[in-house]
């Protein structure tokens, strides 16, 4: 059974990674700091100002651990990854799915229907917990309308009539996402969503968890040897990891958001913990990203049942298996993709 | 005659004869997973996989010794080879006991195979050590097992050739193999799980949930019960220039 590996975040200002034996050293002037074995390490995140040293990057690449650089705020900059992995027999299939109508159907359909699925089971927990909340009507009722919108899914034959009925179904999510928090104060809130900027401190915490997801399952698509830029839901674009994104669509709504709300709800961060540019847009202080990828870090260890292998599995370990589930559709041993259906 | 471009690993002869799917995973697909039988076997080889030599007795014996032939389309390294005066001999040395199926003998007879061909010298017996009983087994080398060297590296060819996977064929084998978690005999044998009957079986769940009685029956599937037809064709040809590698983008949008 595969390992969960841990994921090293370094977000002090001007650390620099170095190779120490088999082990990363984390020094900050010229003092080390930390250091963490290689062995059991799945990938490397530096925020903002961190270096890294040469012979580190080729040990992580030679032992298959990316190393991502994100600007301080979490915006992703680039990253380090050894000669290209798996085999190209793959990627070429994968982009000769990708060029046919029918194909890129399918998969669009299995995307968006574990996006709708797992939307809606969000928005039913909360119920079930919260079913006196005021704003518990509308949401029940918009979890009654994506049982509609799936269906549709299921008969549409084209990848616009999907890509349609996904956007519906994210405007009747987040047009109820405002009910999903609870805390009585109006520090947070959510009208609509913003990212480039985000303008509200919601958006930011979001945005920024989006951030680190979409790390993990890049790095896990491109373990498996596909093409994280080459996708089915998100059009090619240059620049943008499509398939990526098509992935995160069945892990956006139940893992990051919920653990926004549940940091949100909880109490855990306060208004002090965002800063606001002259522009409007909003970031995340220091101390509140630390509390971030703590929470992160920790509901990855949480073990789920994977509805389709029918096998437990830390969250931190879904990334990997549904890029390989993915792969293996691709290469004709399953008859369509299988998304993650959170219960 | 292989041109020495096409040559594969002879390690591979044996991956084959434990599992097709096994070989095609770790040759077409180029993934390796360790387990505690490989990583044994590993440490055993790290002593005799380091190039060098030592004389004892009057026989010379060569470590890490690089092999290939043209006429089997097979390149690899034999653990040893002790030159006596009547001949080379290839030794090889082996995690666990004395197996019954005999892709170590084929594994030794392909290794004097190569070394005939390189030295054009006669390679008529080849030596088995296994670690577990301590024990050399000497091998004669007849032309049973030689036919057998042969049948094996041209059905690895045409498997590799493919650039298909097969699909597992689960059995007793699959407990001890390194790649179980990433073949997964049970999900992707011929008959095995659905991933459209499995997103069909959510849909029907979520219309019980919702519970609106008689207002949606027999709603289709939308996806289709196989495959769509000719998505495989021409993943044929193995030699196929490396697609090129899209630069890494300048940033990364969230969503």
């Amino acid at each position: 059974m595969r390992r969960l590996l841990n994921t090293l975040y370094v977000t002090t200002q001007g650390a620099y990674l170095a190779k120490d034996g088999e082990a990363v050293a984390v020094r900050v002037e010229q003092e080390t700091r930390l250091r963490v074995p290689l062995h059991g390490l799945g990938g490397v995140v530096c925020f903002g100002l961190v270096s890294a040293s040469p012979p580190l990057l080729a040990a992580c690449a030679e032992q298959d651990i990316g190393v991502s650089f994100l600007s301080e705020h979490g915006r992703f900059l680039a990253s380090v990854r050894g000669p290209v992995s798996g085999n190209v027999l793959l990627r070429r299939e994968q982009y000769r799915r990708a060029d046919q109508p029918e194909a890129r159907a399918l998969l669009c359909g299995c995307f968006v229907q574990g996006k709708i699925i797992n939307a809606r089971t969000v928005l039913r927990r909360f119920l079930r917990d919260h079913g006196d909340s005021a704003d518990a009507p509308a949401i029940a009722s918009a979890a009654s309308s994506m049982a509609d919108m799936l269906d549709r899914v299921a008969r549409a034959t084209t990848e616009e009539q999907i890509r349609g009925i996904e956007g519906e179904a994210a405007s009747l999510y987040f047009g109820v996402f405002d009910g999903l928090i609870l805390t009585r104060t109006r520090d947070f809130t959510f009208t609509t969503r913003s990212r480039r900027p985000p303008l509200d401190p919601v958006n930011c915490l979001l945005s920024f968890v989006y951030t680190l997801l979409a790390h993990d399952v890049r790095s896990a698509l491109e373990t498996v040897g596909l093409d994280p830029q080459v996708g089915f839901l998100h059009r090619d674009r240059p620049g943008r990891p499509s398939l990526a994104l098509d992935v995160m669509e069945e892990f956006r709504h139940w893992l990051a958001d919920r653990l926004v709300l549940s940091l949100v709800n909880r109490g855990q961060l306060n208004p002090k913990d965002f800063k606001r540019s002259g522009s409007g847009g909003v970031v995340l202080a220091d101390d509140a990203r630390k509390d971030v990828l703590v929470a992160w870090q920790k509901r990855k260890q949480e073990e789920v049942l994977h509805p389709f292998l029918d096998e437990r599995m830390p969250i931190g370990l879904l990334a990997h298996t549904q890029a390989m589930l993915l792969a293996r559709h691709l290469r004709g041993e399953l008859d369509a993709y299988p998304p993650f259906l959170w219960k | 005659m292989y041109p020495e471009s096409d040559l594969l690993p002879v390690s591979a002869l044996q991956h084959l004869i434990y599992c097709p799917r096994q070989c095609a995973l770790i040759h077409i697909e180029q993934v390796w997973d360790d387990n505690v039988h490989t990583a044994l076997g590993n440490i055993l080889h790290e002593r005799v996989d380091r190039p060098g030599m030592e004389r004892r007795r009057g026989v010379r014996t060569e470590f890490g010794v690089p092999l290939r032939s043209l006429a089997l389309g097979l390149a690899g390294r034999a653990d040893a080879v002790e030159f006596a005066a009547d001949g080379p001999c290839p030794v090889e040395y082996k995690q666990g006991r004395p197996k019954r199926h005999g892709a170590d003998h084929i594994q030794l007879c392909a290794q004097a195979m190569c070394l005939e061909e390189m030295t054009g010298r006669a390679v008529p017996l080849g030596v088995l050590f296994y670690a577990t009983t301590r024990k050399r087994q000497t091998v004669e080398l007849d032309e049973h097992l030689r036919r057998q060297v042969r049948e094996t590296a041209m059905a690895l060819h045409a498997l590799v050739a493919t650039g298909i996977t097969p699909r597992p064929e689960p059995g007793p084998k699959c407990k001890g193999c390194s790649l179980a978690d990433r073949c997964r005999p049970g999900t992707f044998a011929q008959g095995g799980r659905s991933a459209a009957r499995y997103l069909a079986q959510a849909r029907r769940a979520v219309r019980d949930e919702d519970a609106r009685p008689g207002a949606r029956d027999n709603v289709p599937d939308g996806i289709p019960d196989s495959v769509p037809k000719g998505t495989r064709d021409g993943a044929r040809d193995i030699d196929m220039p490396p697609a090129p590698r899209p630069p890494h983008p300048p940033r990364q949008e969230d969503d």
